[in-house]
């Protein structure tokens, strides 16, 4: 299938939007320094909240888990705005994703301290953007990345062979 | 590969140049806005004394009145009957919270405590309290044997006087709290007595006499004394944190039976297994009557009302974190609007307090029929505090002292700037959801070793930790007390007077 020039423009600046948001919300997180997802974690509500009640309540656990986050955050969303193995970086973007929406599952009746915009049912943003994401994996595009050089440099490599 | 394509490769990197520009700047704005604001009030928190085992020659406790408040007590001292136990356990097989309570109660710190003594009006109550009072081993009904080790006296005076009593814990109804503590004063026998601390004036005053004079320790049973989020909200008083305050409003918003007072009334309970006679004390007589033995809250000849039952919390909670004293004067209001049961007490109440050493009012506004939560405030020219197990603070959007935070958007008055949640260690069954806090941004100050203690359980190891060391003094003290007591009773007499009543500081009079 051949994308039409404004087709890749669009998917690639939702890549690079997405990865802004991610680079940031690291970045905040990684600079603060008492930062930690514990209180998150303890507000999970849902069929999998004992789960993150466990991860909440052992610090080892609570430690690798506040790595993956911050550090998560910041290098996935760097890797999506510069475009460098950016299929990776999506399927790292949507696992983060995935236990953030299970966390705190969007269903009737559960009710979050997490004050803020809430009306949502069953779908949120978190489930959106975990779609946006599977969009840019289902539409490789290589256009304004780094990945580009990757292929350049793979595909010069096999014709000198 | 052409130089267009390596440019556009690279077109994103300046992307990631502008973020990290952004997240940077945004960050030095907030550790600016937290140097500034929290170096010194941090400086400032000492961590809290753990809680040791008492170990030695145990104390011989007696225990008067043991309905509902008491066996709460009982539980913190670590007294529940065997069938409570078998309750835990079942909970506790299904619902890990329950187990970690379960876990944590059954280790709690020895106390140091021997219960010799009990009495009660009601037969039931006292059987149940003498089982409860029997499980010193926390068994369930499977292993639990009776040890006789606990004697049951027939009047509060008779107990006292006992030599198998060196303390007494009081949980009567509020027109006895001050002449059994009087009577076990003169008997020398330490006290721990629930508030009220006392339901008449001329008593007040002898109440204090008495304690001073036989140089007994005396605790009130204001258990918030011993919340933590208080001592660090006292403390961020004093740094000024909030600027003057003019200011403080407290309230009682509840909307149950059990809220109101109307409590169930025991189906086996009779005149032949009540000793009437002694409920009434110095009580104006009245015939038998069921809903007055349960529901003694309802009527003036047993109770103190609002202003004894729920505002001596705010008080005493808001005289332990700004050092109020006694009010220069008081002006209440209300009426019985919902509750229409025969009872005296009103069921709506406004009282308003005047404070001429700090320049302030408190306010206190409550009603027995709705349970919308307005929670307790004080508000300063800079900020207000909203005080609770956990604490915030907002600035305010006027203030002088922040003034060039707000305009430089680094405060947003709508959120609190500051947030203390206690307990960031473990969970248990009762306490969880107060885990469940945000703690915001800012600062999660840390807590007692990080484990959370049932306040009532902390109160008392206070008290019988004086008893032990006679240089150190309880946190509601008999002065404490004494401040809780006039100020209450202001408010009720200016509620029954209609009229507004003054303090004589000097005379230590009511005018």
């Amino acid at each position: 299938m051949k994308l039409s020039k404004i087709q890749i423009l669009a998917i690639t600046i939702t890549r690079i939007v997405m990865g802004w948001h991610f680079m940031f919300e690291g970045f905040v997180k990684v600079l603060s320094p008492n930062w930690s997802a514990k209180a998150y974690l303890l507000d999970s509500k849902g069929f999998l909240s004992e789960f993150f009640f466990w991860i909440a309540n052992n610090d080892g656990l609570l430690m690798i888990s506040d790595i993956m986050v911050s550090w998560g955050l910041l290098v996935i969303g760097l890797l999506l705005i510069i475009g460098l193995f950016t299929k990776w970086a999506a399927y790292a973007a949507m696992i983060l994703l995935a236990f953030f929406y299970l966390s705190h599952p969007p269903f009737p009746g559960l009710e979050y301290a997490m004050p803020g915009e809430r009306n949502y049912y069953i779908i949120n943003k978190n489930l959106i953007e975990f779609l946006a994401i599977g969009l840019i994996v289902l539409f490789p595009v290589y256009d304004y990345s780094f990945d580009k050089f990757m292929i350049k440099v793979k595909e010069e490599g096999s014709d000198e062979a | 590969m052409k130089r267009r394509e390596i440019l556009k490769g690279l077109v994103t990197l300046p992307l990631v140049g502008a973020l990290a520009y952004g997240a940077y700047q945004r960050n030095k704005y907030f550790e600016q806005v937290d140097q500034e604001m929290l170096d010194d009030i941090q400086l400032d928190l000492d961590p809290l004394p753990e809680i040791k085992a008492f170990t030695g020659k145990p104390l011989k406790i007696g225990i008067i009145g043991c309905g509902l408040r008491m066996k709460y007590i009982l539980k913190s001292l670590g007294y529940v009957s065997p069938e409570t136990i078998d309750e835990y356990r079942k909970k506790a097989e299904t619902d890990e919270a329950w187990e970690r309570f379960l876990n944590s109660y059954l280790n709690q710190p020895e106390l140091g405590v021997e219960i010799t003594a009990l009495c009660d009006v009601f037969d039931v109550n006292a059987e149940l309290g003498i089982r409860i009072c029997e499980n010193k081993k926390k068994q369930g009904t499977a292993e639990f044997t009776r040890t006789n080790s606990v004697k049951r006296y027939s009047t509060y005076q008779e107990l006292i006087s006992s030599e198998d009593v060196d303390a007494v814990i009081i949980a009567t109804p509020d027109h006895m709290h001050a002449p059994i503590s009087i009577a076990a004063a003169q008997s020398r026998k330490h006290i721990y007595c629930e508030k009220p601390f006392s339901w008449s004036l001329a008593e007040t005053y002898a109440l204090r006499d008495q304690i001073k004079k036989n140089d007994v320790v005396f605790q009130l049973g204001h258990q918030n004394r011993q919340i933590e989020a208080y001592n660090v909200a006292a403390k961020l008083i004093k740094k000024n944190v909030l600027g003057k305050v003019s200011l403080i409003e407290v309230t009682t918003n509840r909307n149950s039976k059990n809220g109101a007072w109307v409590y169930p009334i025991h189906k086996e309970a009779n005149p032949n297994n009540i000793d009437w006679k002694q409920f009434i004390g110095q009580a104006p007589w009245h015939d038998f009557d069921l809903k007055r033995f349960f529901r003694w809250r309802c009527w003036w000849d047993y109770s103190t009302g609002l202003s004894g039952d729920l505002f001596t919390h705010d008080y005493d909670a808001m005289n332990q974190i700004m050092d109020l004293d006694i009010p220069a004067s008081a002006m209440a209001s209300g009426g019985i609007y919902y509750h229409k049961d025969g009872r005296t007490v009103p069921d709506t109440l406004n009282m308003s307090f005047e404070f001429d050493k700090q320049e302030l009012s408190l306010l206190y506004s409550a009603t027995q029929s709705s349970s919308r939560k307005r929670g307790r405030m004080i508000m300063g020219h800079d900020a207000s505090m909203k005080v609770d197990q956990d604490l915030k603070i907002y600035i305010d959007r006027d203030s002088t002292k922040y003034k060039d935070k707000i305009e430089k958007g680094l405060i947003d008055p709508s959120q609190p700037m500051f947030t203390y949640s206690p307990g960031a260690g473990e969970l248990d069954a009762i306490t969880s959801a107060t885990e469940r806090y945000f703690a915001g941004r800012g600062l999660m100050f840390t807590n007692r070793s990080g484990k959370q203690y049932d306040t009532t359980f902390l109160h008392l190891h206070e008290w019988l930790n004086c008893i032990r060391d006679r240089s150190i003094k309880p946190s509601c003290d008999i002065d404490r007390s004494f401040e809780e007591g006039i100020t209450a009773l202001m408010g009720t007499i200016s509620y029954k007077e209609g009229r507004r009543i003054y303090w004589d500081a000097e005379k230590e009079s009511l005018i």
